[in-house]
Parts: C-alpha cells; sequence; structure tokens
C-alpha cells in the first residue's frame, strides 16, 4: 500500500489536513526542519512547493514564496534532496510535489520519476498538465509508484469529471473557486454541493483547497472534504516570522487547523 | 508535401502545443473551440470579420516597392506588406477584431488581454470601444514606464490598464497575470491572446486571423510582378504576423519562408529573445508546449530585445513545427542591425517603421544584395513605428 493510501486507511475516516509550503522559502537550509514543523502541528500529508518562475495559477502570497526561493536557486533537483533529507527521520508522512510542468520537462520525465521515487516522493500535482497531456509523465510516476493527482475544479462539466477519476491517483484536489490560490471568494455551501457530484464518479478521497484561511473555513470544508488543504495562509506565516521562529509558528498554526478539522 | 492540416483535434503541431493550462480553464477552452468551429462554418461570420476589416482596419493593406531601398542595396528587390497602414498601426488588430466577434457570439461582454510595447492592448482597448465592451489590459509594469503614450492611448480607448508588478515585469509576466484574471473571471470573460501561442485554440484561431495579410499577398504579387516572390520574410516574438504571411505560402513551392527573431545584443550574449534560432530547449509555458528559453532547471529566462514586442522567451508551437520540418527558416537580427534598418527605411522610403517590424527589414537589408536583381524578397512591414520614437530618441542620446 502506499503512504498516502495507508495515511487515509489509518485515519479511518478522519479529516486529513494537507499543509502546503513552498520549497526553499525563506531559504533552502530552512525547508527540511519546516516540514518537520508541519508535521509536529498535525500534518497528515504534505504538499511541498516547486518552486517556478511563471507561477500561473498562484496567487501574490505564493508568488512571493517562489520568488523568495529562486532567488537562491532552489531547483527541483534541490527540492528532491530536501525530500530525501525529509525521509532520513520520517517514513510515515506523505509527500506530494506540486508545480508546474516546465521544470519537470527540463529534467526528463524518466529521470524525473526515477528521482523522485528515489528521494521518497509519494504524490505529484503538475497544475499545468490536465490529463489530456499527462499520459507520459502519469505512466513514467506509476511505474516508480508515484500516485499522479489531479485538480478538478468548478468548471469541470460531469463527463470530464468521470474521465479524471479514471486517471486519478492516491487522491483527486478539488479546486475550491474559480481563481488562484489564496482567492478569497470561498463559497463553502457551493463546494458541498459539487463535492456530493464528485462522489458520484470519484471512490478516491477528495482534498479542498484554495481560499481556505482560517480554523472557521477548515472545519466547514471538512465537513464536506475528505482532506483540508491549506496554503496561501500558512506561506504568509512564514513572511511574518523569521527564520528563527517560523518553524514554531507554523507547528502553533497547523495544530490549530488540526483541531478545528476533528 | 502532403497538405497541411494542423493542429490536430487537441491542439497539436507535431509533438507543439496543447492545452497544458490548470483545470479551472479546460471547460472555457472548450466551450471557446467549440463555438470557433460553429464560427468557422458560418459564412456571415466571415462576412461581418471582412466587412469590419475593410470598413474598419482599411484593408487590403498595400504592398510597396522599396525601390531607393532596393536599388541602394544592388541586389534583390524588396516589397514591403504595408501592415503599419492599418487602423492602429499594426497587424494586431486582424486578430482582435476576429476574437471581439468571437466573444460577442458567446455573450461576453468583458475582455481582457495581455500587452508587451501596447500595440495588442490599444488594438483590443479599440475593438471593446467599437463593440462596447469592458476591456481590462495588464501589462508589465516595465513596459508601462516604457510604452506611456500606448498606455494613454489605451485609457483614452476606455480600458482600464493594469501594471503587473510580479516577476521580470514584462510581457511574459503580463501574460501570467492575464491568466490569473481570466480563471478569476472565466464566467463573464473573454480573454484575447495577442500572439499565436497560449492554449489551444488560441494559436490556431489567432493563426486563422492573421492569415488575411498572406492571403491578401498571395493575389497581390502576382498583380504586381507576375509571380509570388522568392522570400517571405517577417518578425518573429510570439509570431502572430509571420504566421499570418507564412500560412498561406506553406504549400506554395519554391517561396523561401524566414522568420527573424530578435538577435539583442547577439547570440554570443544571453541578452537575446531567439528560442528558435539558439535552438533552446522544449518547454511549456503559458499553456504551449514549445522552444523556450530557460535555464538547466527549467526556470524561464529573461529576455532582451531593443523592441518591447519581441521580447517574449517563448514562440508560438506553429513556428517550433515549422523549424523542425524545415519549411521555415529561422535567423536573428541584432538591436543594432533593427536600428540600422529602421533609419534606413525612414531616410529611404519615407516610412518609420515598428522596431518589431524593424528585424525583418534587417534581415532583407542584409541578404538582398547576396541576390540577383530579379528576385523579390517580401518583408511584412507589421508595424508603424511612431510608438517607438521615445526608445529610438532615447537610444540616440535624445531627450523629446
Amino acid at each position: 500500500m502506499s503512504r498516502i493510501a495507508a495515511t487515509f486507511a489509518r485515519l479511518a475516516g478522519q479529516k486529513a489536513l494537507i499543509p502546503y509550503i513552498t520549497a526553499g522559502d525563506p531559504n533552502p537550509g530552512l525547508t527540511v526542519s519546516l516540514m518537520h514543523g508541519l508535521v509536529d502541528g498535525g500534518a497528515d500529508i504534505i504538499e511541498l512547493g516547486v518552486p517556478f518562475s511563471d507561477p500561473m495559477a498562484d496567487g501574490p502570497v505564493i508568488q512571493r514564496a517562489a520568488e523568495r526561493a529562486l532567488l537562491h536557486n532552489v531547483s527541483l533537483r534541490d527540492v528532491l534532496k530536501m525530500v530525501a533529507e525529509f525521509r532520513q527521520t520520517n517514513q510515515d508522512t506523505p509527500v506530494v510535489l506540486m508545480g508546474y510542468l516546465n521544470p519537470v520537462v527540463a529534467m526528463g520525465y524518466t529521470e524525473f520519476a526515477r528521482a523522485a521515487h528515489a528521494a521518497g516522493v509519494d504524490g505529484v500535482l503538475s497544475v499545468d498538465c490536465p490529463p489530456e497531456e499527462s499520459e507520459e509523465l502519469a505512466a513514467e510516476l506509476e511505474a516508480q509508484g508515484i500516485d499522479p493527482i489531479f485538480l478538478l475544479a468548478p468548471t469541470t462539466p460531469e463527463p470530464r469529471i468521470a474521465e479524471i477519476a479514471r486517471h486519478a491517483r492516491g487522491y483527486v484536489y478539488y479546486v475550491s473557486l474559480k481563481g488562484v490560490t489564496g482567492a478569497a471568494n470561498l463559497d463553502i455551501a457551493d463546494v458541498g454541493r459539487k463535492i456530493a457530484r464528485l462522489r458520484e464518479h470519484i471512490t478516491l478521497p477528495i482534498g479542498v483547497g484554495f481560499g481556505i484561511r482560517d480554523a472557521e473555513t477548515a472545519r466547514a470544508i471538512a465537513g464536506v472534504a475528505d482532506a483540508v488543504v491549506v496554503g496561501s495562509r500558512l506561506v504568509q506565516e512564514i513572511e511574518a516570522a523569521t527564520p528563527e521562529t517560523a518553524r514554531e509558528r507554523l507547528t502553533r498554526l497547523v495544530a490549530e487547523l488540526k483541531t478545528a478539522i476533528h | 508535401m502532403d497538405r497541411y492540416d494542423l493542429p490536430d483535434a487537441r491542439g497539436h503541431f507535431g509533438p507543439y502545443g496543447g492545452v497544458y493550462v490548470a483545470e479551472t480553464l479546460i471547460s472555457a477552452l472548450a466551450e471557446l473551440n467549440e463555438e470557433y468551429a460553429r464560427a468557422k462554418a458560418d459564412p456571415a461570420f466571415w462576412q461581418e470579420y471582412h466587412h469590419e476589416l475593410k470598413h474598419y482596419v482599411g484593408r487590403p493593406s498595400p504592398v510597396y516597392h522599396a525601390k531607393r531601398l532596393s536599388e541602394k542595396l544592388g541586389g534583390a528587390q524588396i516589397y514591403l506588406k504595408r501592415e503599419d497602414l492599418n487602423h492602429t498601426g499594426a497587424h494586431k488588430v486582424n486578430n482582435t477584431i476576429g476574437q471581439a466577434l468571437l466573444a460577442r457570439r458567446m455573450g461576453k461582454k468583458r475582455v481582457i488581454a495581455e500587452t508587451g510595447a501596447g500595440q495588442h492592448g490599444v488594438a483590443s482597448a479599440t475593438v471593446a470601444a467599437r463593440y462596447g465592451m469592458e476591456c481590462v489590459v495588464y501589462m508589465g509594469a516595465d513596459d508601462v514606464q516604457r510604452q506611456a503614450p500606448n498606455v494613454f492611448r489605451m485609457k483614452l480607448l476606455g480600458a482600464t490598464v493594469v501594471p503587473v508588478e510580479s516577476g521580470s515585469k514584462t510581457l511574459k509576466d503580463a501574460m501570467n497575470e492575464a491568466m490569473r484574471a481570466w480563471v478569476s473571471n472565466v464566467d463573464d470573460t473573454f480573454y484575447i491572446i495577442g500572439t499565436c501561442a497560449g492554449p489551444h485554440p488560441y494559436p490556431m484561431l489567432v493563426r486563422d486571423f492573421q492569415t488575411v495579410i498572406g492571403e491578401e499577398a498571395k493575389v497581390q504579387m502576382p498583380e504586381m510582378i507576375g509571380r509570388q516572390p522568392d522570400v517571405v520574410v517577417a518578425c518573429v516574438g510570439g509570431g502572430s504576423n509571420a504566421i499570418g504571411m507564412f500560412y498561406p505560402y506553406i504549400d506554395v513551392p519554391g517561396v523561401r519562408i524566414v522568420g527573424v527573431e530578435a538577435g539583442g545584443d547577439g547570440l554570443d550574449t544571453d541578452r537575446h529573445a531567439a528560442p528558435l534560432t539558439t535552438n533552446a530547449p522544449v518547454g511549456v509555458l503559458h499553456g504551449n508546449r514549445t522552444y523556450l528559453m530557460q535555464d538547466e532547471n527549467g526556470q524561464v529566462s529573461g529576455t532582451h530585445s531593443v523592441s518591447a514586442g519581441l521580447d517574449y522567451p517563448g514562440v508560438g508551437p506553429e513556428h517550433s513545427y515549422l523549424k523542425d520540418i524545415g519549411r521555415a527558416e529561422y535567423d536573428v537580427a541584432t538591436d543594432s542591425e533593427a536600428m540600422a534598418a529602421f533609419h534606413e527605411l525612414c531616410h529611404l522610403e519615407g516610412i518609420i517603421p515598428a522596431l518589431e517590424s524593424s528585424h525583418a527589414l534587417a534581415w532583407a537589408i542584409k541578404h538582398a544584395p547576396t541576390m540577383s536583381k530579379d528576385k523579390v524578397i517580401l518583408v511584412n512591414l507589421s508595424g508603424r513605428g511612431d510608438k517607438d520614437i521615445n526608445t529610438v530618441a532615447a537610444l540616440s542620446g535624445i531627450t523629446l
């Protein structure tokens, strides 16, 4: 059983908390420590952002995180090294890489899949690689036992939901709103209705992200989803902290969110 | 060659193109694709499009024999396709009219656009005013500073100009921001992409709306010289004016097709914008797979060109395909070669060309002397240079 499947099995219906941080933000030396800090606070799965020069689906908060990381030239290979280092002391918490396709294209699908497996990566979500374009990459990932994670959106029509369900592994990520990460127009009742429809086609756990900003919205989303993804809010916490206080502040915030969703 | 019929149903030109966007945009692109298929088969749509091109834009644009320039060079005869004479001063309006008519068919009352030098922004603001639509234009903050007259033109036309402060603050970042804005307002907003890049169906529909350039030339050249030209040449940033000129000539045997990229400070430096000529690695940006200037880690490179309209790290996917199959060839003109061509055309022909178009002209000026006098080079003069006089003055150390 994959680490992601094992995590959801262990939770046995309890809701999963999936925090996101951008690798290399605020500096590459801190990332592994922050990942452990997320686990200390109660992270069930970690989404680790791979910084990219042109983050088209991200709002200003995560854009700034990528810019901070890129000031240190953090590359996809560096991110894989961080995951490998994290794995030296944590063999249980799944790590999902989230980012854009081009760095993966530049590395080569086969080499990336092998290196990601060797580093201990469990899932890969390429924001700008929908199922139409993902056949080759998904095959390489699955050959290495890595789950290709796919997005679903409020605009995804019914027949396409079933189609994506056929490609999806691990969990699916429902984008809760029409917008970029960190947007403020989350409509929880609408998310609830949409997820009920998704469940007619999807047996995998459903995570919900984009626009979950505090314990209250996290709790409400946990009422309808299997997993709650929080990104921009955590990145803001890193932004407001010093390198010395970032880990402690992240752990505290994650613990708060975890309490809220249980 | 076999009949050229690309892209395929999924937007691929061989290994290039595609639909590399986040899930939220997929259904909007599918909707656009379906509506365009209906419009394409609807004679009334094309009738209105051509009516607008004739009465509003002033088409057909003439072909002009640059005799004094040709004489001075002493080789091939240079002809200019005068897209600079279009309303708004460039080829961009051919495409914005087509897309605005599509937007109207789809019931969208709000359009957004990205712009570099401001020409596509002005052309979008123009058609938005013409058809009574709200218009928001995203423009890199650095370009807003550099292209102040075009920013003011857009505002005069009723558009809102949003300076983009992220990344390199130029065209690619404006396009990122326009994509973000589209995803956030996807129900009521039509995104007018200005070049033959972006996710399918944009490279196809921008091409289709720009092919009027080459279609006209194919009729005009035989009228003027009794045959087709030996070479057609156009500048390539994203490549919309070039694909508009090239596409109708793809299946005309014997016509050499040349795209000219921005050589910037020279290909021996990293300050240029020439992904095709330098054989940049293939990558994915702004919804399509194409040759893309990037570092070894797949981060998109900053680019440089004296002309903001060519200052883009990628290129339309169809150009990547035409390069690979060898039907088109790609070369560069440097900043200084383009500047020299700019001045040459001003002095010898009384035409102030856009700095973008000056790159195509520079190629012709370089190669005409190596060809015999009975050969003909048709240069797509994609825009006029009024917008560039501040840049040219600054480069000449003159304050206006």
